[in-house]
């Protein structure tokens, strides 16, 4: 789960993580009244689950009341564009006002699992402010890592050697190792699977602060933390997603328009695949789980067609545990009840698969049914084609 | 022969009496797999419905009934627990059908199971099977059908799939081991490789993976360097978008990084045929064991 700067930032703080002093506001007049009782000059930040926002035009340092305002009206209740935003951007309906900072240096440090160690690793670099993936990839020698002791985490050491690494020296390298010690624990008492500050800086006075700062935490540990559940912004993400995800649906919609409807999350993928591998374009990723209920298809069905892009929907189910009959009867059932305009291509295999396709001929609802997974692919993009 | 499981092979249920796992367990005996007693703390001395009998401690469960091999249905708030008292009281195999472990519960089960004799499948896998011989997971049995093939993947209906075009063929499955969706997996494809290359039974195998990690040009690098089989391989998600978690946890491009273009590329540059669709993969094994 996603969760804002600031929210990030009031976490930060609570583990003794220095950021920058800051109040977020929710309309413009708030915006307004926030920057004339922090002082000129400050910093206008657009809140949004996305990354660029600097380049993008959401983060404005202004020096007068005037420049306030102008920025407000600007960036507030606007689609913010960024590189990670997608071509319509996402609307800011949240500001987070800062005191300026005099910056000297920008730095890097992220902290996340690594796979293949399946340890906690810090990363940390010299070059602040960039995407630490264009360092990674030009410069990785500016990359700095260190990885957990198996079952007793990071130590004091490997702080200290990333600090030096970083070219911190004095009282400087003394907070800049609090900082990272504070930072990891952030990092594993919140069951992150991200923290990242981009960038960290050191300022005139010697001083290290967060000046950005995302985390992302683990859906599966979120049942630990109701504390960070209740951060979760609506607004930020796909309406017919979180439909989805209140029947348990695992649903991602994308831009073409072969909707899909699939047992199973590699499978799902694998159909997407073959769709785009005939020349058709995926509407969506929909994993409807083991169990195909005649409930689960209406569901799905309904988020599938509450896309306008989907001219034809393909239903692939591979019945293991589920007999296909089942699911055939489940389809039916669902669709009676609802008026479908577009093809809907089904293909059944595995358990009663014979019996499931039988069924689906012999209803009145007006199925195409593919023998096998290459012709159930075809004979969607077929459909959305003509 | 087959690996990691055989008609030996004597399990225990930890989760019997849950609804999945008590389902499974049924699943199970129907096929003959051994399962010989089911773990439910403060359910021990109690008969589970199968009529098989229910401990407290897996502990208690192995003493009784010398099993070697245990799988998990417990919710994922608890199972990494399971799976630790699993490998503590000393069982060979431990497979995890729980699904939604917190990753740093993995962290702390995967660096303990890594130091103890027990090797662990999974979580959130859909199980082993060696067809006519034992399964040990929720796959349906009889799309399976015993013969030379050896399949891998990090995907359950997918694996299905991949089974059932490879019957439908006319082949068999040697061993099939479903590893897992999870970003920290107990047993990745380097690990079940070297067992498929010392399997008599096994001829060839089918890996499939999928988006994230780095797991599948590991596999490519061990393949081609070790591995002297024929080896067939597919990935899903090539048409995945970036940043986003496709259904299993692990199947996720994170920063660039994990995309199928770039597995697919590090494969075929290992020499390993890739299935260019997910409909092709029994054909394709066919065309390069001519």
């Amino acid at each position: 789960m996603k969760i804002h700067e600031y929210q990030a930032k009031n976490i930060l703080k609570e583990f003794n993580v220095p950021v920058p002093q800051g109040v977020v506001a929710f309309s413009k007049q708030e915006a307004l009244k926030v920057a004339e009782s922090t002082g000129y000059p400050c910093v206008i930040k657009a809140q949004i689950h996305a990354g660029g926002r600097g380049k993008g035009g959401g983060v404005k340092v202004v020096r007068t009341a005037a420049a306030a305002s102008a920025a407000i009206d600007r960036i507030f209740g606007n689609p913010l564009i960024t590189a990670q935003t997608g071509p319509l951007g996402k609307t800011v309906n949240r500001l987070l006002i800062e005191d300026a900072v005099d910056i000297r240096r920008e730095l890097y440090v992220g902290i996340v699992i690594d796979r293949k160690t399946a340890l906690p690793v810090i990363m940390a670099s010299t070059e602040g402010g960039m995407e630490i993936e264009e360092v990674a990839k030009y410069t990785p020698e500016k990359i700095f890592k260190e990885y957990a002791i198996p079952g007793f985490g990071m130590q004091d050491f490997q702080f200290n050697r990333l600090v030096y690494e970083l070219k911190l020296a004095g009282n400087t390298a003394k907070k800049g190792k609090i900082f990272l010690q504070s930072l990891y624990n952030v990092f594993r008492r919140t069951d992150a699977s991200l923290v990242e500050i981009n960038p960290l800086v050191i300022t005139a006075k010697g001083e290290i602060i967060a000046l950005d700062a995302k985390i992302t935490f683990d859906d599966n540990a979120l049942f630990r933390h109701p504390e960070y559940q209740k951060l979760r912004d609506y607004s930020e993400e796909e309406p017919s997603e979180i439909e989805a995800s209140k029947y348990k649906l695992n649903y991602i919609r994308l831009d073409g328009n072969v909707g899909c409807m699939v047992n199973g999350a590699g499978l799902a993928m694998a159909t997407m695949d073959i769709i785009k591998h005939y020349g058709g374009e995926p509407a969506n990723f929909l994993d409807v789980g083991g169990i195909a209920s005649s409930e689960t298809v209406a569901n799905g069905f309904r988020i599938l067609l509450s896309d306008p892009n989907v001219k034809a929907v393909l239903i692939n189910i591979f019945g293991g545990i589920v007999r296909c009959d089942r699911v055939a009867a489940g389809i039916v059932e669902a669709l009676r009840s609802m008026e479908i305009k577009i093809p809907v291509i089904v293909r059944l295999e595995g358990t009663n698969a014979e019996e499931g396709r039988k069924i689906l001929a012999e209803s009145t609802l007006d199925f195409k049914i593919a023998q096998n997974f290459r012709e159930a692919a075809q004979m969607a993009v077929a459909a959305v084609n003509n | 022969m087959s690996i990691l499981i055989n008609e030996n092979t004597k399990v225990i249920v930890q989760g019997i009496t849950g609804k999945e796992g008590a389902f499974h367990t049924s699943k199970m005996l129907e096929y003959g797999t051994r399962v010989v007693a089911g773990v439910t703390p403060d359910k021990g001395g109690l008969k589970s419905e199968q009529g098989l009998p229910i401990f407290n401690t897996v502990r208690d469960a192995v003493s009784e009934t010398g099993a070697n091999a245990g799988v998990i249905f417990v919710p994922p708030r608890f199972a990494a627990d399971a799976i630790l008292e699993a490998c503590d009281a000393g069982l060979d195999l431990v497979v995890c059908i729980s699904e939604g472990i917190p990753t740093q519960d993995m962290i702390k089960v995967k660096h303990i199971v890594d130091r103890s004799k027990t090797r662990l499948i999974g979580p959130n896998c859909p199980g082993i099977i060696s067809p006519g011989k034992s399964k040990i997971g929720i796959m349906p049995g009889f799309i399976h059908k015993e013969g030379s093939v050896g399949i891998v993947s990090r995907s359950g209906t997918l694996t299905y799939e991949a089974v059932y075009q490879v019957t439908q063929l006319g082949l068999g499955q040697s061993t099939c081991v479903g590893i897992g969706g999870d970003p920290i997996i107990g047993t990745t494809f380097i690990d079940l490789l070297p067992l498929f290359a010392e399997d008599e039974q096994t001829e060839a195998v089918i890996l499939i993976g999928e988006i994230g990690g780095t797991d599948e040009e590991e596999a490519a690098e061990y393949i081609k360097a070790n591995f002297s089989k024929p080896v067939v391989a597919f990935i899903a998600g090539s048409t995945a978008p970036p940043g986003r978690r496709m259904g299993h946890a692990g199947a996720i491009i994170a920063g660039g990084k994990g995309t199928a273009q770039e597995k697919i590329a590090v494969l075929k540059s290992a020499g390993i045929s890739v299935a260019e669709n997910p409909a092709v993969i029994g054909t394709t094994l066919i065309e390069i064991l001519r």
